[in-house]
This record gives C-alpha cells, structure tokens and sequence, in this order.
C-alpha cells in the first residue's frame, strides 16, 4: 500500500467513525464480560466452620471488571488504529534494526559468555556473599536449567517440528535414574551424569519409535500420555521410587571427588580456603552453564550437519522430505531421542542439586512451561529461547520479590499465582501476533550463493 | 455377577459422562481438524459455574424442588459455558486460520493453562464441595446379591440420552448441522455456496461447550466435589473416547465414552486402582499408533 492510499484509509477512517457505534460496541462488550465473570468472578466459594459452602459476592470486582473491558474497548476504538499500526510499524523497525546485529554475532557471544562466566563474582561483589545465595541460586541456577531444558526441547519442537508434550518425562527419567543409581548403588554423580542422558534417550528411542509415524497433533497427545503414565508409575510404584514421597538424600556432585563441606577433607580445606557454602552454588552455577552451552554448541554443530537440515527440512514439509528420500522415521527419531538425552542429563543435575527429588516436579504443568520457552523464543531459535527462559524464569522469581505490589493490591495479594496465568495468555498471544516467536527472522543453515535472513511473515504463508 | 452388573452400570454412568465431553472434541476436530486441548477446562469451568449457580438458586428460591433447581442450574450453566467456548474460539483459535498446523494446539495449551490458573485465582485452590443433591436410589434383587441403582445414575444416563437424541436431531435434521457437515468437508467450498464459515465454527464449538456443561452439571450431581484442576484428566479421556470411536464421528464419540468409562470401572474392580488412568492413557497411545481412524472414523487420507 502506497503512502497516498494509506492516508485516504486513514481518513476514511476518521470519517465513519462514530461515537453511537463505538459506545454500542464497547456496551457490547462490556455486556459480554459481564456475562463471563457473572458466577465465576461475582462469587467466590468459601468453605464454612461447618464444611458447607458458603458463597462470597465480589460484586465490585466484577463492575472493576467490565468497566476496563467498557473503557477499554472505548478507547481503543477511538485512538485504536493508529496505535495498532505505530506498534506495527515499531516493530518492523525493531525487526530491521535488529536484524543487523547478526553481523556482530561473534561479539555478542563473546560479551555475553564473559558477563555468564563473571555472573556469580558479580554477584557477590554486589550483593555480598549472603546476599549472593539468592542471586546465584534462584536467579543463576534456575534460569539455566530451563535454558537447557529450552534448548533440549528446541532440537525436538524448533529443528524437528515434533510438538512434544512429554518432554518432562525425560527430565524425570534422567533425575529418577541419577537418584537411584546413586542411592541404590552408590554411583557417583560424574558416572550417573551420562548415565542419566543414555537412559533418557534410551526411553526417547523407545517411546518414540512406535509414534513418531503420527501426524503432528497426535503426536503430541501420545508424548502427552507417555509423560504421565512415567509419571504415574513413579508415584505408583512405591517399592522402587519411594512413591508421591520422592527420594532424598541423593548424593551432592563432587569436585573431583572433594565434596563442598567444612570437614578437613572437603573442598574448602583442601585449597585452603575458609568454608562457605557459596563454593557449591559456584561449582553448580558452573556445572549448569557449561552443560547448557554443551547444549547449544551441540545443537548448532548439528544444524550443519545433513541430519540436522533433514530435521529443518522436515519441519517444512515432511512430504516433500519423503519424496526427497529422507527416511523420516530415522530423522525424527534421532531429534526425539538427541533432545531425551539432554533432558536427562539436565534431569541428572537436578537431583544432583537439590538432593531430593519427587514426581510432584515432574507434572505437566512442567512440560508446558518448557514448551512455553520454546514457542515464545520463536521455535528454533537458540538465542530467542534463552532470552524467553531469561525473562519467564527470572520473571517469575522477580514476581516473588516484589513486595510493593502488596501495597497497592493488598496483604492478600501474591504475585506468584499470576505465573502461570500470564504464561497461559502469552502462549496464546504469541500465536496470534507473532506465531514464529519474538525473534523471528533467521538465517538459512545453507546457503548458496548468498544469505538471505528468512522473515517471520514469509515462513508464516509457508515460504521459509 | 451381581458385582459385574453394578459394575457395568457404574461404567456407563462415567462412560455418559465422557461421552458428552468428547462430543465437543470430536466435532471441532471434524470441522476444524484441531485439538481443542483447552475444551477439558472448559468442563472443568462448567462445573465450578454449576455449582456456583446451585448454591445460588437453592438459597435464593429455598423453598424450590430440587428437580426444577436443577433445570434451572443445567439451562444457564449450558447458556454461560457456551458464551465462554466461543469468547475463547474468538480470541484464541479464530485468528489462527491459515497458521502454520501446530499453532491452533499451542494456542489451545496457553487457553488451557490459562483456564486453569483462572478459576485457581478466582476461585482457590481448595476442593470444594457440597452436600449430594439426589439421595437413594433402587435396590434390585439378582441371583445371591444386590445392585444399587442410584437415582442420580438413572439422572445421569437419562439426561445423556435425551440431550443425544435432541443433539443428534440438530446436526441430522436443521440448516446449521448441515452447514456444520459441509464445512467440515469442504471449507472453502461451503463458504463459496454461501455458508457463513466462521459462524458455523463458532457454533460448533458453542455446542461443544454446551454438552460439556451438560456433563459439567451431570459430574456435579454425581461427585459433589471440584477442584480447578479436575479439567486435565477427564478432558484426557474424553479425548482418548474420542478417538477411540473415530475423530470426527458423533456416534463414535459417545460409544469410544462409554468403553473408556466401562474399561476405566471394570480396570480399577478387577485390576488395580492406582493404575487406572495409566489404563486410559496407554488406551490412548495405542489407539493412536495402531487405530488413529479408531471405531467408527474414515481413514485419514493424506492430500498433497
């Protein structure tokens, strides 16, 4: 659309519109909302001394409510359209300053893996070393472990196109089995590590050979209930795994076999140095980064290889690959079986950090904040699921420190449920406005001639 | 045998029950060739709206029988459920035509968890229970034993039955179900002879709601106790019934409901209770990997 034929719109616009119309139309809405929260917001089910159930009015929440939804609407039709078409247009100019950027990309892999590596010494030079065990652990740890969880999960749903909705179940097969091997047998965490990531890909291979001839959407259903049968039979099968009760005192990972404690053979003492518990959460800090970096590095060498482009090109048109003399069975068995793998080892790790594990961390709930980083990282792109685990993880954990928001919304008021609730609506809004995830331009694996980024928009209409 | 007979009565009670939530899995795949993952929840809202509106009704009307309290709690819990099935078409799947496959099940998954953290924040996240609304029921004499035949089960399969049959009437019989069936084989065409697509969508997924309310309020009536998180399971195996009569298929979904609640019942009497969703599950799987056309489905037959 031409310049001139953007302006007549616009002012076409500015013709038809209406203040009938647009209060009509907000009144509607306003209608609407009122008949969705009518029972479920407008009273709240409260059991009484005598376990009856008695029912709360919230009436001014429900009139809250409907007057945003009025005012909302209201205004949106008013100044509406050209705020739309500003945030279009911001972000097109975002995408295109961006874009860019690739060229740099060596020396933002090179800044952001100092700043990872200085992360903790950071921290402690900010927060002091009490106030360090937050930063490092909640923060640092945390975050980390979905990022590899992420990136796992990225080979199976961004490279392969394989919607997997049980991906937790690796994650608790390498946890279970590092907690078994080493209580059981008395393993050490360095031999359970790959032990944990040969048996989640072992159980990657064998649940996901007789599926993986399904079609997209019922995949993803089977991997669903292979994940909660795995699950049910943990807390089921309580002579093996101690049941719904979990299984603590999982060995701590030792640094060369110096465990992190004040005895004399520990490794405070061994290096002279006095004992604080900050050298484990460094040792595991460590351990986690250089895991997930194993994670992406792997990935991305993989990518250039043919299996890799097999996968992407799967992911495009799997008929195409088919009449292409790509065994697809094989292909996607590999993805399935390469992103088990890392789920277990980060499974493995897990346990090994925590000390205590239980089928309650392996629900489905889990499953879907993964994938939930994955899609909002725009499926398939490394950098976009760390900075989507970056910010839902740490936000998350943000959420928890901000207590002046009990201020405004009262002593009742705990930032945390909103959690989920906020992924479940960012799930869907990026489906709406940006299906190909935040960072949705990406570069070709292969090229020919000459690179030419793939934008979002093309890739929708099936070009990319 | 008096045991298996109250056994099977007790499965086709459950079984109704899936039956009616599959319906709306088996009609928005039919038409849309979409995985409403969100639609367990939207069970799961209905029966916390159900029960809101009968604690509601019985206070406000005391004097009120049970019977028409119910009538009244079953029509407006349908009304208001519908009315969130479609905001929820309308806002998450709707904008969603002509993504790339995968986005529709996404987009559902974000719907479901959202549902689910919804009616946690607003409502907590503690069971809530009531008192059981319909007591007593036959006793019947077979052979050495008794079976019970409640009269809340006799409630639940009636109901089912009728609301079928009236179901079955609307998709056989008037405009919209044939405008439902010819969208569902062929979208573009039904919309180039004049269909409205969207409207017929939308309503499909607004029935689909509505039966799901009906077993909603059905599933109050038996159990008297929710929890928000009482949506995953059950929308599982109402899918899995789904499937298992054949996606697609009306017929199927209810005949898959009533094997899924049969196998369910008869697995936790004879087998093993704490498996009994592990039975669901692995149904599951393995209807999908051996049968993916289930019962009473056509085969899929993959275009180029």
């Amino acid at each position: 659309m031409s310049e001139g034929e953007a302006k007549t719109v616009a002012s076409d616009e500015r013709a038809s519109f209406s203040w009938i119309s647009a209060l009509r139309d907000a009144g509607f809405l306003a209608l609407f909302t009122l008949g969705l929260s009518f029972p479920i917001l407008a009273f709240r089910t409260r059991q009484d001394l005598w376990h009856g159930l008695v029912l709360d009015p919230r009436w001014d929440l429900v009139a809250t409510v409907v007057a945003i939804a009025f005012f909302g609407r209201l205004s949106w039709l008013v100044v509406g359209g050209r705020v739309s078409r500003n945030v279009q247009s911001f972000a097109t100019q975002v995408g295109e300053v961006l874009a860019p950027l690739q060229n740099y990309k060596g020396t933002f892999r090179l800044v952001g893996l100092i700043w990872l590596i200085a992360y903790p010494f950071l921290a402690v030079l900010i927060a002091g070393p009490g106030g360090a065990l937050k930063w490092i652990d909640n923060f640092g740890i945390q975050i980390l472990i979905y990022v590899m969880l992420g990136w796992g999960l990225n080979i199976v749903v961004g490279l392969a196109g394989l919607l997997d909705l049980g991906y937790v179940a690796f994650y608790a097969v390498g946890a279970y089995s590092t907690a078994l091997l080493s209580t059981y047998f008395g393993l050490s965490f360095w031999i359970c590590l790959p032990l944990a990531g040969i048996f989640a890909a072992f159980w990657g291979i064998l649940l996901g050979f007789p599926v993986l001839r399904l079609r997209g959407d019922y995949l993803a259903i089977v991997t669903l209930a292979f994940g909660e049968i795995i699950r049910l039979v943990l807390i089921n099968w309580v002579e093996l795994t101690n049941g719904a009760a979990g299984i603590s005192g999982i060995p701590r990972p030792t640094f060369f076999g110096l465990p992190f404690n004040a005895s004399d053979e520990g490794f405070a003492a061994f290096f002279g140095l006095e004992f604080t518990p900050l050298h484990r959460l460094f040792f595991l800090f460590y351990l986690i980064l250089a895991l997930a970096l194993l994670t992406n590095w792997v990935t991305i060498r993989l990518r250039r290889l043919p299996i890799g482009r097999a996968w992407e090109a799967l992911r495009e048109d799997d008929i195409a690959c088919r009449s292409l003399g790509i065994d697809t069975v094989t292909t996607k068995l590999t993805a399935f079986s390469i992103g088990a793998m890392f789920g277990g080892i980060a499974g493995a790790f897990f346990a090994a950090r925590l000390g205590f594990i239980s089928p309650k961390s392996f629900e489905f709930m889990e499953s879907a904040v993964i994938l939930s980083i994955v899609v909002l990282g725009g499926m398939g792109s490394q950098v976009g699921v760390a900075i989507a685990a970056v910010a839902m993880i740490g936000g998350t954990e943000l959420l928890r420190e901000l207590g002046w928001l009990k201020s405004i919304f009262g002593a009742g008021f705990d930032p945390t449920q909103y959690r989920m609730l906020l992924f479940g609506m960012a799930m869907v809004g990026m489906m709406v406005w940006r299906p190909r995830g935040l960072i949705s331009k990406r570069e070709p694996s292969l090229v020919l001639h000459e690179k030419r980024a793939i934008g979002g928009d093309l890739v929708k209409e099936g070009q990319g | 045998m008096d045991y298996f007979l109250q056994q099977l009565i007790n499965g086709l009670t459950l079984g109704s029950v899936y039956g009616l939530i599959a319906i709306g899995y088996t009609m928005v795949y039919g038409i849309i060739g979409m995985i409403n993952f969100a639609h367990g929840d939207v069970f799961m809202l209905s029966v916390f709206i159900a029960l809101i509106l009968f604690l509601l009704i019985t206070s406000l009307f005391g004097g009120l029988a049970i019977a028409v309290a119910l009538v009244l709690v079953l029509i407006i819990a349908m009304a208001l459920t519908a009315l969130w099935s479609w905001a929820i078409e309308r806002v998450a799947y709707r904008p969603l035509r002509g993504s790339f496959r995968l986005a529709p099940l996404i987009s559902a998954i974000g719907m479901s968890i959202f549902l689910i953290n919804f009616v946690q924040l607003v409502q907590g996240p503690r069971n809530k229970s009531i008192p059981p609304i319909i007591e007593g029921g036959f006793e019947i004499q077979i052979g050495s034993g008794d079976i019970t035949l409640s009269y809340k089960q006799i409630l639940i399969i009636l109901t089912t039955a009728v609301l079928l049959a009236a179901f079955w009437f609307i998709v056989q019989k008037t405009s919209l179900g044939r405008a439902q069936r010819a969208c569902e084989q062929d979208r573009k065409m039904a919309s180039l002879l004049g269909i409205d697509v969207d409207r017929t969508i939308s309503l499909t997924f607004v029935m689909g709601a509505a039966l799901a309310a009906v077993a909603g309020v059905l599933f109050m009536v038996q159990y008297g106790v929710v929890n928000f998180s009482d949506g995953f399971v059950p929308g599982i195996k109402a899918f899995t019934a789904a499937v298992l009569g054949g996606i697609g298929s009306l017929p199927g979904a209810v005949i898959g409901g009533l094997l899924i609640g049969l196998i369910e019942v008869f697995w936790s009497a004879y087998f093993s209770i704490d498996y009994k969703d592990v039975a669901a599950f692995s149904i599951l799987a393995i209807t999908l990997i051996f049968m993916p056309s289930g019962i009473l489905g056509k085969p899929d037959v993959e275009k180029v």
